[in-house]
Formats: structure tokens, sequence, C-alpha cells
């Protein structure tokens, strides 16, 4: 049997299938849930209780939206490129799928153990921005352009401070493979050297996201949905989705670039008897969980001040420490030997 | 060769899994939903008003200008990945060689900065 799934073409290729199912199908399910861990914890913040009706503590109320969603007409505006506006949220759910191949759960415990995984993400995550842009432009309203060009502007700005963090880490890796970043790790975890980097970074996320006190691409109150004014039904839904996606996504990339991914925090007995994964699952719903406290904690920011932030704060600040970190590694030789061709 | 298209293939049946299940359920709602479009439905949303005029018009410099930062800072991360992994190799020479092409950036980015750039008032 195994004969078979090693040696073969076709059973590797029903193995690989298999493996991206295997992340994937929990991926989407975990999609689901944040939905309602999103509204179960900003209720618990807001002293009430969130969605307790359907099923037990409202544990369906996912499936429930969905279905709902599935049922619902897809208005196509009537000024509307069609074949792009189908496109831009197909295009939006599928990358923030694809993102998933190279995040690795365990030691080598990747769909895809390449060699310049963290340009990997990056590239998929600026490609991101297509979708937005595309939905905004194809919807021919005057909110979808404006809060598609506002997203696109915001991603972009904050992109560059997110490359100048991941290079800060690279430059304490000496390699491109998560796997050997979160190797790097094993002494001392990077939020507790790169602390300021680390803060940089998670805002960033925030920002890269969308996500409250940067969410003004989507203000309800002045662009009433943004981008995906237009949008019904799954279209929609798949916005969503992939917005969720994204988010679960940065917080594996907080994880895996500073806390240590899928490493326990000590190494001694009690904590390395849980395996790895649940480790980064520990982690990635920790940072969750920061994601929806910050949204129910803080004001929404303006414009000019974000983009003052990126720009004017987040750039220099981290173009600087950046050249300190490769300073200080040079002067006290800790930089890490890179051997052989790699 | 072989071993690059190795590492790759993956990631190949994983966008390819991907695309389907988008594709699969902005189908599925196609199919299921029931379509009943007529012509207020499918107006641009104003507020209630009657769309005034087509969308796609002018847009602020501004969004441009950020457009072209940003094509330029993200090749200054794309100079400095290779950097930041052989710089144990390349030592200090490598360093200082970095450090000029980054003055030079920052010069850029000084000037940005005074010229106001970077404000949106």
């Amino acid at each position: 049997m195994a004969q078979f799934f090693y040696h073969t073409l076709i059973g590797q290729i029903i193995l690989m299938v298999l493996e991206t199912l295997a992340v994937l199908v929990p991926l989407l399910i975990g999609v689901a849930y944040l939905t309602l861990m999103e509204r179960k914890v900003m209720a618990a913040m807001q002293m009430r209780r969130g969605p307790n009706v359907n099923g037990l503590f409202g544990l369906l109320q996912a499936f429930a939206d969905a279905i709902k969603m599935i049922f619902k007409e897809t208005v196509i505006p009537s000024g509307a490129n069609r074949a792009l506006f189908l496109f831009a949220p197909f295009l939006t759910f599928s990358l923030a799928m694809l993102a998933w191949a190279v995040i690795p759960t365990g030691n080598g415990l990747a769909v895809a153990n390449i060699n310049v995984g963290i340009l990997y993400l990056l590239a998929i995550s600026s490609l991101g921005v297509y979708g937005m842009l595309i939905a905004g432009w194809a919807s021919n309203s005057k909110y979808a352009f404006l809060g598609g060009l506002r997203s696109a502007a915001q991603m972009v700005s904050y992109e560059v401070s997110i490359g100048l963090v991941i290079v800060s880490v690279l430059l304490a890796v000496g390699s491109l493979n998560l796997n050997d970043i979160v190797l790097a790790q094993r002494h001392v975890w990077f939020c507790l050297p790169m602390f300021p980097m680390f803060i940089v970074f998670f805002i960033s996320a925030l920002a890269e996201t969308n996500r409250a006190p940067f969410d003004l691409p989507e203000g309800e109150s002045e662009l009433v949905a943004g981008f995906f004014v237009e949008y019904s039904s799954l279209a929609f839904g798949l916005f969503f989705l992939g917005e969720y996606a994204n988010m679960i996504l940065m917080s594996a990339m907080v994880s895996i670039l500073f806390l240590g991914g899928w490493l326990p925090p000590l190494g001694i007995a009690p904590f390395t008897w849980l395996p790895g994964p649940i480790w980064l699952i520990f982690k990635i719903l920790f940072c969750l969980f920061v994601f929806i406290w910050v949204r129910a904690t803080f004001p929404r920011y303006r414009y000019d001040q974000l983009m003052r932030l990126g720009w004017k704060v987040f750039l220099p600040f981290s173009l600087i420490w950046m050249i300190a970190t490769a300073g200080f590694l040079m002067a006290t030789g800790l930089l890490p030997q890179t051997g052989g061709i790699n | 060769m072989q071993s690059v298209l190795g590492d790759y293939a993956p990631v190949l049946i994983f966008g390819a899994l991907s695309v389907t299940i988008a594709a699969a359920m902005l189908g599925m709602a196609l199919l299921s939903g029931h379509q009943k479009p007529y012509a207020e439905k499918t107006t641009a949303y104003e507020c209630g008003f009657e769309a005034f005029d087509d969308a796609r018009r002018r847009f602020d410099v501004r969004f441009y200008l950020v457009a072209i930062l940003f094509i330029i800072f993200d090749l200054e991360v794309a100079f400095l990945f290779p950097w930041a992994v052989s710089l144990s190799r390349i030592g200090l020479f490598g360093f200082l060689s970095m450090l000029a092409f980054l003055s030079v950036l920052g010069i850029g980015f000084l000037y940005e900065w005074r010229k106001g750039a970077l404000d949106w008032d």
C-alpha cells in the first residue's frame, strides 16, 4: 500500500490531493467557526450573549448563515462588467486558500515545503489586492470604486512594512524556508528579542486584512461596505470567507515568524506532550482572539491617519530597526551560517 | 529541474483544488438561488437615489502616488531578501554596500516626505 502511494505517479497525486484536503477542509470549517467566534467573543466583551439559538451554544449558526447565503439571489448590477464582477470574489477566495499550501503545522509537515516559502506568502497576499480592485471597478458603483481604491492603497502601504519586518526576521534565520524560520526559534521565540517588530507586524497584519481599527475601506457609515457594496449571495460570502481566511493566515504568519510556530514554549516534559500542530493552533487562536479584542476596543482610524501611520511611522521605524538588527548581528557574530548552495 | 517541479507540484494541486472549491461554491449559489432581476434591483446603490453617472471616472492622484511609492519600496524589499539570507557570507563589505543603497533610497524617501507626497489632508 505504502509502495503504491510513494512510488507511482498516480499514488503520489492521490496523496497530494488528500494532503490538500486535509488542510482545506479544516480551514473552511475554521473560517466558518471564526465568524461565530468573533460574534461570541465580541458579545462577551460587551456583556451580552452572542448567537446561542441555532444548535447547542449557537454552534450551528455558521452553517445556518452559509445555507441562507447559498439560497439568496446573486444580484448583478446592470452597469457591472459581469465576468469581472463574478471573477473578483472567486479570485479573493482562491488566493486566500492557496496561501495555505506552505504553512508548516509541524516539523516538515507542510503540503509544500518549498524553499522560498515566505516569499510565496508575500506574493500571494500581494495578489489579494487585485480581487479588491477588480471588485471595486467592476461593480460600477461609486462607493465600491472608492472602497476598492482605499483598500488597495492601504494594503499596498502596509505591505512595505510587512516586507521589512520579514527581512529582519530573515536576518536572524538565514533561510526563506518557513520550516527553518520556526526551527531557528528553538532557543528563543523572535517575539522577545524583536518585540517592536512583532508589534509592527501585528498592527500591519490588522491593516493588511482590513480589520478594525483600520477597517475604513468598508466603513459602513460612509462607504456602506466598501468594494463589496453591490455583492449579494455567495459572491458576497466568498469575500467574507476570503477575508476571514486571510485573518487566520495572518495569525499563522505571526505565529510562525514570532511565536515559534509549532514549538512548545519550553522544550521540557509537560509542554512537549502536546503535539506540534496543537501548539500552532493555540497560537493562531490567541492571535485571532487579539484581532477580535482589538476590534471590540478601538475606534476606527481616519484615512489620513492610516496613511501617516503606514508611511511616516512604520516604514521608517521598521527600516531603521532592520538595519540595526543587521548591524547588531554582524557586530556580535550571531549571524546564522548559511552553508552550501542553500 | 526535476526536484523543483517536485517541490511545486503540491502547490499546483493545492491551487487546482482551491480554484475548484471556489468555482463550485459560486456555481452552487448561482444555480440554487432564485434569480429574478428587474431594472430597479440592478441599479447601482447610491443611498436610494438614481445613479447620477458612471462610476468609472477620475480618481484622486494620491492613489497613483501611493502606488508608485509602493513599487519603489517593494523593489527595495526584493533587493533586501537575498542580502538578508546571505549576509553571513558577504561580510562587512556586503553590509556596507546595502547601507549605501539604503541611504540613496532614504534620501529619496526624505525628498518625498518634504514634498508632501505622503500627506493625506
